[in-house]
């Protein structure tokens, strides 16, 4: 059986849509998103390159205050007041850019063929609409059918997701449900119109840890079955462990790390990205002390210079102070936002024109044990 | 004092809001200064005959009544009796509403039933009929009385807001962490249910005096609140009313300084109301 | 009434919490003007304890009846049967003034930093109520108690004069701790105290949390719905299910070797950082029962995944029985 997490290898997939084959799906190019608030310009979002491709789950990973949402919400354009998204955004979605289109067109293609799960199922559904008619919203919006063919698709879903029932629930309102079961009808909805990727924030993060492992569960059979793209939000770097691919870490409004999931998890590149997962516990290791990261989140009205982890970061010098790291290539994909990268890569080239041996003393070593350069 | 600045930021943020805080203020002073500002002693008829019904002129700015007393001196006295009778009795109103609002709603389910049905019947009788009851019957009831009886006939909304707050707070964490530290009832109603339902009890009450303004005017209109010659602004209503064409200033005056002043207190609750709006404080 | 309890060092002291057998079951009406009364079974016959400078992790989901154990414990909610004795003490068969001595001794914190502290009072004053309630300190000797108090949970003198909302989360919770230390408890409820943080805050006040016990010498009832952390922080681990414990022991051989289908399902259920292994998942179908309407039998059996699952299951309660030294399950087939 196929991992769902693998990009498939011919370009071709059912639903890729009208991409150029090989043209990754989504292809988000300098995103930067702007909140006006009482203390001044909130950068919540602040030149963002991120690229999923068709059939692929890649990770977003970041804590609360990173602009991970936001990133979301303005892929689908709906950032509202105070918020802005600044000119010289791209959002590419199957060839043409969403963040020029009309109003119309833009409609056209939220929950048609880009669909948002969002993180509280409680308040993301109508407490006053039925069940089924909130799916057969969706379907009756983007694919004009009767009422009856689309009640009939909304049960339909209903099924699909695993939900018991499905005829009586369909006449049944959001409070009857439970938090697991609401989450479902969420993945119903966006799920409805068979979309080509579905954007995912924080889906489980509400949900008991039973009930999240069957929600995930689902998704991924659903994913395989309909042959979706999906960029999994979540601050959870167990969920990104075990359901994607790729991996793409945000701190501050930025990417700091883009790597491959293994790769990721077995040498992480980045100062933040180490020190979360040394702060994470873990069930598989027992450590007597988390290593926490000092500090907290700085606001977004007021990042640090340089580079915006320095005052937090143990291995913080003067250049992470005065200059901001671009995100700098550290081979096999891997991209990582530190001035470390680029002093490892003079001390690979020093290393190489001089003796041969110990080339692997500088690369990071395991997981939270990587701490020497 | 940071969140005083705040409220005080977001108060001024409504114009109207300000313009009813400086009439009231303006009213306070005036009524408080009465002995200051009035040109003649408001009981006084110096003399009925040359000074009846004189229009408005500099040694009597709103004119003379029929029994030649000076109309802006008893507008001036007149505004201490009704603001004073409307403060306090908003205020009494307040302090019941609110102890028996508290009371139903940390009580037992026996006790909230009781009192919370008993606020319902209170309710269904008509407090205007109660008041032209009770005071038809007492011939010359002194201001305190009239005081007590627009309290007592109008605490019933106040108590079932704060009863409704109270059973929400109840329920609160920090009211939990508070119980678990040791902080018996008294403790916690002072240190924190009191900080919570005051912005609450206060807009209530705001609201009321302007309400109890005009309730007191009317019963004194109707010769059932102060009776003449003390002056009120219902009384002096009552004594121009015939002469609306002859001698409108004796009418006019103090019929305009009641929709001023109701109409500057509603515009303070209001205003009050946003500035304290809890949903702003996070 | 448990005697003695045996440490995950095999060593037996005599508890500090001792809970027997304890219920709570709510009534509450609901329906249109409250005709349907129904009975919430929060907490059925639940026995736990623990002994002094120990810590006893308590995990379960949502609706298995943690919270209400906790406020429970604390006699925040009334019992309905049962004895929770601290100290020898029976708390609920106390008088109110004892109780009130008594709630020095046993103190919380809550998961919700934003709800748990009073928008209305400086950080200062909340940790100064304890104070003043039991008259600890006053006036210039108590304000010094509040530094020492912030100074000791990391956050700084100043954070006294400030209020709640001008905090994080992480702040605003090492404010709540501070507020619990004020009266020098013996023993600390946690009720889910890292759940609403962030991952690196979260190890931040954990890594306070081990601090403080081994400064002060206290006791934690650890309760959380995090595998992980409750692994992190607590030696002996019991798992709530539906009202129950249904599987209790030292936290390594509960997490290696589970032996109620409950606990397997449960961490296997725990993603874990590591995109390698391949563990086998048990997915439980259904949702987990609502406590109003528990079923007959074993709690877990309607979900319940293990291939010898069979009419006993439905029909008879298992009780907690000894699988492994100091480790019980209830299960008929575990």
């Amino acid at each position: 059986m196929s991992d769902p997490r693998d990009a498939p290898s011919s370009g071709a997939t059912p639903g890729a849509g009208g991409a150029a084959p090989g043209a990754p799906l989504l292809e988000i190019a300098d995103l930067r998103v702007t909140f006006a608030t009482g203390d001044g310009v909130a950068r919540a979002v602040d030149g963002v390159d991120l690229v999923v491709q068709a059939g692929e789950t890649v990770g977003l990973v970041g804590e609360s205050g990173c602009g991970k949402s936001v990133t979301a919400l303005a892929v689908l354009r709906l950032v509202e007041h105070p918020g802005h998204i600044a000119h010289g955004s791209r959002v590419r979605f199957e060839g043409r850019d969403l963040l020029a289109l009309a109003d119309r067109d833009i409609r056209a293609v939220r929950g048609n063929h880009l669909a948002l799960i969002f993180q509280e199922p409680a308040t993301a559904l109508n407490p006053v609409l039925t069940i089924g008619s909130q799916i057969a919203e969706v379907i009756r919006t983007h694919q004009h059918g009767s009422r009856a063919e689309a009640k009939r698709r909304a049960v339909e879903m209903l099924r699909t997701v695993g939900i018991p029932d499905a005829e009586q629930r369909a006449d049944g309102y959001a409070h009857q449900l439970s938090g697991g079961m609401r989450q479902r009808v969420l993945i119903a909805i966006a799920l409805a119109c068979r979309p080509h990727l579905v954007i995912a924030d924080e889906p489980t993060t509400a949900l008991d840890v039973t009930i999240q492992a069957e929600i995930l569960e689902l998704l991924d059979g659903l994913q395989r079955q309909m042959g979706m793209a999906v960029l999994l939000i979540t601050h959870n770097l167990g969920l990104v462990a075990e359901r994607t691919r790729r991996v793409y870490v945000m701190y501050a409004g930025q990417l700091v790390e883009e790597a491959g999931t293994e790769a990721l998890f077995s040498a992480p590149l980045h100062p933040y990205t180490q020190g979360l997962m040394a702060a994470v516990p873990r069930l598989d290791q027992l450590r007597e002390r988390l290593a926490a990261i000092p500090g907290q989140v700085p606001p977004a009205t007021a990042w640090p210079g340089g580079c915006r982890f320095h005052p937090r970061c143990p291995f913080a010098f003067d250049r992470c102070r005065a200059e901001m790291p671009p995100l700098l290539e550290c081979g096999e994909g891997r991209k990582a936002r530190c001035w470390l990268v680029e002093e490892r890569a003079s001390e690979h080239a020093d290393a190489r024109t001089s003796e041969p041996a110990d080339e692997r003393t500088h690369d990071g070593r395991r997981g939270s044990e990587s701490r020497s350069l | 004092m940071s969140r005083l600045r705040g409220l005080w930021a977001r108060f001024r943020a409504r114009r109207v809001a300000v313009v009813g805080l400086v009439v009231v203020v303006l009213l306070a002073v005036a009524a408080l200064g009465a002995p200051l500002f009035a040109p003649a002693d408001p009981l006084a008829q110096p003399d009925p005959v040359a000074l009846q019904n004189r229009p408005p002129s500099p040694e009597h700015p709103l004119g003379t009544d029929r029994f030649s007393r000076d109309v802006m001196s008893r507008l001036l006295y007149g505004a201490r009796v009704s603001l004073g009778i409307g403060a306090a009795a908003a205020l009494l109103a307040a302090v019941i509403g609110a102890g028996v609002g508290i009371a139903a709603g940390l009580g037992s389910p026996l006790v909230d039933q009781l009192l919370m049905r008993g606020v319902d019947v209170a309710l269904a009788l008509p407090r205007v009929f109660l008041l032209l009851l009770v005071l038809a019957l007492w011939e010359g009831a002194p201001a305190g009385v009239v005081i007590v009886l627009l309290a007592v006939t109008g605490w019933f909304p106040t108590s079932r807001v704060v009863r409704a707050l109270v059973r929400r707070l109840r329920e609160a964490e920090f009211v939990q962490a508070a119980r678990a530290l040791g902080t018996g009832r008294w403790g916690l109603v002072r240190r924190h249910l009191l900080p919570h339902l005051a912005p609450t009890v206060i807009v209530a009450a705001t609201l009321d005096v302007g309400n109890i303004i005009l309730l007191e005017s009317g019963l004194s209109y109707l010769g059932l609140g102060v009776r003449p010659p003390a002056p009120s602004w219902g009384n002096m209503i009552l004594d121009g009313k015939d002469q609306l064409f002859g001698t409108p200033w004796v009418a006019a005056a103090p019929g305009l300084a009641l929709l001023v002043t109701v109409v500057a207190f509603n515009l303070l609750g209001d205003g009050l109301q946003d500035a304290l709006d809890p949903r702003r404080e996070r | 009434m448990t005697e003695q309890v045996r440490l995950s060092d095999g060593t037996l002291v005599r508890p500090l919490l001792d809970v027997a057998d304890l219920t709570v079951h709510f009534h509450r009406r609901t329906g249109l003007f409250g005709s349907h009364r129904e009975i919430v079974q929060a907490v059925s016959g639940v026995s736990l304890a623990i002994g002094h400078k120990e810590t006893l992790g308590l995990v379960g989901e949502s609706g298995c009846g943690k919270t209400t154990l906790a406020r429970t414990v604390l006699r925040l909610v009334e019992r309905t049967s049962g004895t929770v004795r601290f100290d020898g003490q029976d708390l609920h068969a106390l008088a109110p003034a004892e109780l009130r001595r008594m709630r020095r001794r046993i103190q919380i914190v809550f998961q919700d930093p934003y709800a748990s502290l009073n928008p209305r009072l400086t950080i200062g004053a909340a940790i100064r109520e304890g104070l003043t309630i039991h008259k600890l300190a006053e006036g210039a000797a108590a304000d010094r108690r509040v530094r020492e108090l912030l100074d000791e949970v990391g956050l700084s003198a100043d954070a006294a004069d400030g209020y709640p909302h001008e905090f994080s989360g992480g702040q605003r919770q090492r404010a709540g701790i501070a507020r619990a230390l004020a009266v020098e408890p013996e023993l600390l409820v946690c009720d889910e105290p890292v759940s609403a943080l962030d991952v690196s805050v979260q190890a931040q006040v954990l890594n306070l949390l081990m601090d403080l016990q081994a400064r002060r010498g206290l006791s934690y009832l650890f309760i959380s719905h995090d595998l992980a952390v409750v692994r992190h922080v607590a030696p002996r681990v019991a798992v709530m299910y539906l009202g129950r414990i249904v599987e209790e022991g030292p936290a390594e051989e509960l997490y290696a070797r589970p032996r109620h289908p409950y606990t397997q399902a449960l961490l296997s259920a725990v993603p874990v950082p590591d995109p390698v292994s391949k563990r086998p998942r048990i997915v439980l179908p259904g949702d987990p029962p609502s406590p109003v309407n528990p079923p007959p039998g074993c709690p877990f059996h309607p979900r319940c995944q293990h291939p010898g699952k069979d009419a006993m299951c439905s029909e008879v309660r298992p009780e907690l029985a000894e699988r492994a030294p100091g480790l019980r399950a209830a299960c008929h087939k575990g």
